[in-house]
């Protein structure tokens, strides 16, 4: 095991090509275990590409993707997942022609039909989004483009997961669905999920992040705590290039 | 009073948003492409004047259609999965065929017997080793040919039909180049009456066997896990694999079993055609190529749809128009496609 203080997951000079353009240019990040981080960073800064390289998606060409102290450079996408990481992707990677059930079903690997998922688990993700009970067993792609995204989360962690990574979960999403996003995230926190969530929208990021890393032209370039960061307007003029005043 | 009518206005709103949000969306079976098929058998009968020898060409040409769904169902999903090209597909059919033939000789004392139960039973047990020889040289046509050249779709072209020249000249090599008759069991020779028209007892055999892969396949992709990740694969192979499944190892298999299927498909197109040569593998490939085509690439649905519509068509047209034969399948594709350019049941692809 390894020790409290060393971080679930550490990113060290992760460097990223793809095809001929290099993306990634050396990224150091930590994740703590039971903390919710935030990535943040303008378009093109990297955020979604460092979720697809420790996912595997695309491979880091240098540095060091550890995760529980074992380096994931390299692996295949399955056998990480399969370490306990769950993604939803900024597409939210819904397969439009199954049904919610079904969705849910193959993210439950310990379970061959819906009806053997874990039903407490279940209730708990049903009490997080409501509409996965209503809409069970109807085809994902009539889902409205809120309801995708909650059922993206609930494949996530229909079973438990060390940790959960998610590509901008408030991206579309009304300003209603954005609370009950909200909520939801919250407790999932409360429950203690590890989480790296990469956000645009910072008024939803700073609601849940414990801590934070900001990037820019692949690489991070601030690290620290969340409450820090909502409260210096400067270092967000300097970092994100926004006032929060002008978002509210 | 204004500020009250306001704030009714504004729960109304909140309500209608809320209703909006909590309605369970409409579940749309897309049925056009189902009816395609009565309507072209509806269609023809007028033209073919004659309701026996309509009934006669509507088994034929359903029996030939279940023959190639049979065939092309594992290549849709073969590309829907991986979105490999394999142009190789048809040797699978000669060798199914093939097989068959070496399986049936000695069996003689049973496909001679004026007995359906016997001649059943042996050509059941040349189907079974004709998927088994197929399915086993689709393992090592997948990990030699079709493996290397993942995601590079002219070299996939090339080399499947390279594959696909290399096992018709093994095929040559081992049975010989010459045609070999494939005479049918004595008791599925001839043909049941009904009415005025005559139905040959193959094809109605063919119709059942058919229909029972088909219910089969769909029992498979709609009841089970495996079947969940196939179809899940086909519309989003990284998401498939990002909650941790093999989708390498999947397509494997599905590339086994379509080469099987394929094998089972040669079996019953050689006794359908009732002679085999080394190259009947090529002449069926284009047919299934455009059964994939009008049925959407990777799709099982569409593709049973496609072979059905491809099957009536050929024979109808062999009645009525031999000339124009050899065109109407791509006539109908052409035809399909200005109607659907993704063809009849698109893959929503991510």
């Amino acid at each position: 095991m390894s020790g409290a203080s060393e971080p679930l997951l550490q990113l060290s000079g992760v460097h990223t090509h793809i095809g001929a353009y290099h993306i990634l240019h050396g990224v150091d990040l930590d994740v703590p275990a039971g903390k919710t981080t935030l990535l943040l960073g303008r378009n093109g800064a990297g955020k979604t590409t460092t979720l697809r390289t420790i996912m595997g998606l695309w491979q880091a060409s240098e540095g060091s993707v550890r995760f529980e102290g074992r380096d994931l450079v390299g692996e295949q996408t399955p056998g990480i997942a399969q370490q306990g990481i769950a993604y939803v992707p900024e597409n939210m990677g819904i397969f439009s022609d199954l049904t919610v059930s079904e969705n849910m079903l193959l993210a439950a690997h310990g379970a061959r039909t819906a009806a053997a998922i874990d039903a407490e688990r279940l209730r708990w993700v049903f009490d997080l989004f409501p509409a996965m009970r209503k809409f069970w067993n109807h085809p994902a792609g009539l889902l409205s483009g809120g309801q995708k995204q909650m059922l993206a989360v609930a494949r996530a962690i229909v079973e438990p997961r060390k940790l959960i990574l998610v590509d901008e979960p408030s991206k579309g999403l009304a300003p209603s669905i954005i609370q009950n996003m909200l909520s939801a995230f919250r407790q999932l926190k409360t429950a203690g999920v590890t989480m790296l969530l990469v956000e645009q929208n910072f008024n939803f990021a700073r609601q849940l992040g414990d801590t934070v890393a900001v990037m820019d032209d692949g690489r991070v370039v601030h690290r620290g705590s969340m409450a820090e960061l909502g409260e210096d307007e400067s270092l967000q003029q300097r970092l994100l290039g926004l006032s929060l005043g002008a978002h509210q | 009073m204004a500020e009250r009518i306001a704030a009714t206005t504004s729960e109304g709103q909140t309500a209608a948003r809320q209703l909006e949000a909590e309605v369970v969306p409409k579940t749309r079976l897309d049925v056009l492409p189902m009816l395609l098929v009565p309507l072209l058998a509806l269609a023809a009968l007028p033209l073919v004047g004659s309701g026996s020898s309509w009934v006669t060409l509507t088994v034929a040409g359903l029996a030939m259609g279940m023959i190639i769904f049979i065939i092309a169902s594992g290549l849709t999903l073969v590309f829907g999965l991986m979105d490999v090209l394999n142009f190789g597909h048809g040797v699978f059919i000669a060798l199914g065929a093939y097989v068959a033939t070496s399986v049936l000789a000695p069996l003689s004392g049973l496909t001679e017997a004026d007995s359906m139960l016997a001649n059943l039973a042996a050509v059941f047990a040349a189907m079974l080793v004709a998927m088994a020889v197929a399915g086993a040289v689709g393992a090592a046509f997948e990990r030699l040919i079709v493996r290397p050249v993942y995601g590079q779709h002219l070299k996939q072209i090339l080399i499947t039909m390279g594959g696909m020249i290399i096992g018709e000249e093994l095929i040559k090599t081992i049975w010989g180049a010459q045609q070999i008759p494939q005479p049918l069991p004595t008791a599925l020779r001839g043909s049941w009456l009904l009415g005025d028209a005559a139905i040959e007892k193959y094809r109605m055999i063919a119709v059942a066997v058919g229909a029972v892969v088909f219910i089969a396949m769909l029992w498979v992709l709609s009841r089970t896990k495996v079947g969940l990740l196939i179809r899940a694969g086909v519309q989003d192979r990284e998401m498939v694999e990002s909650l941790g499944y093999r989708v390498r190892r999947l397509f494997v298999g599905v590339f086994v079993a379509g080469s099987a299927l394929a094998g089972l498909g040669g079996v019953m197109w050689g006794l359908y055609q009732q002679n085999l040569v080394p190259q009947m593998g090529a002449q069926v490939n284009v047919l299934i190529f455009i059964v994939i085509i009008i049925g959407g690439l990777g799709s099982p649905g569409g593709c049973f749809i496609g072979a059905l519509l491809v099957g009536l068509t050929a024979n109808y047209t062999g009645f009525l128009a031999p000339k124009v034969a050899l065109f109407s399948n791509i006539g109908l594709m052409v035809l399909v496609l200005l109607w659907r350019p993704q063809g009849l049941y698109a893959v929503a692809k991510r």
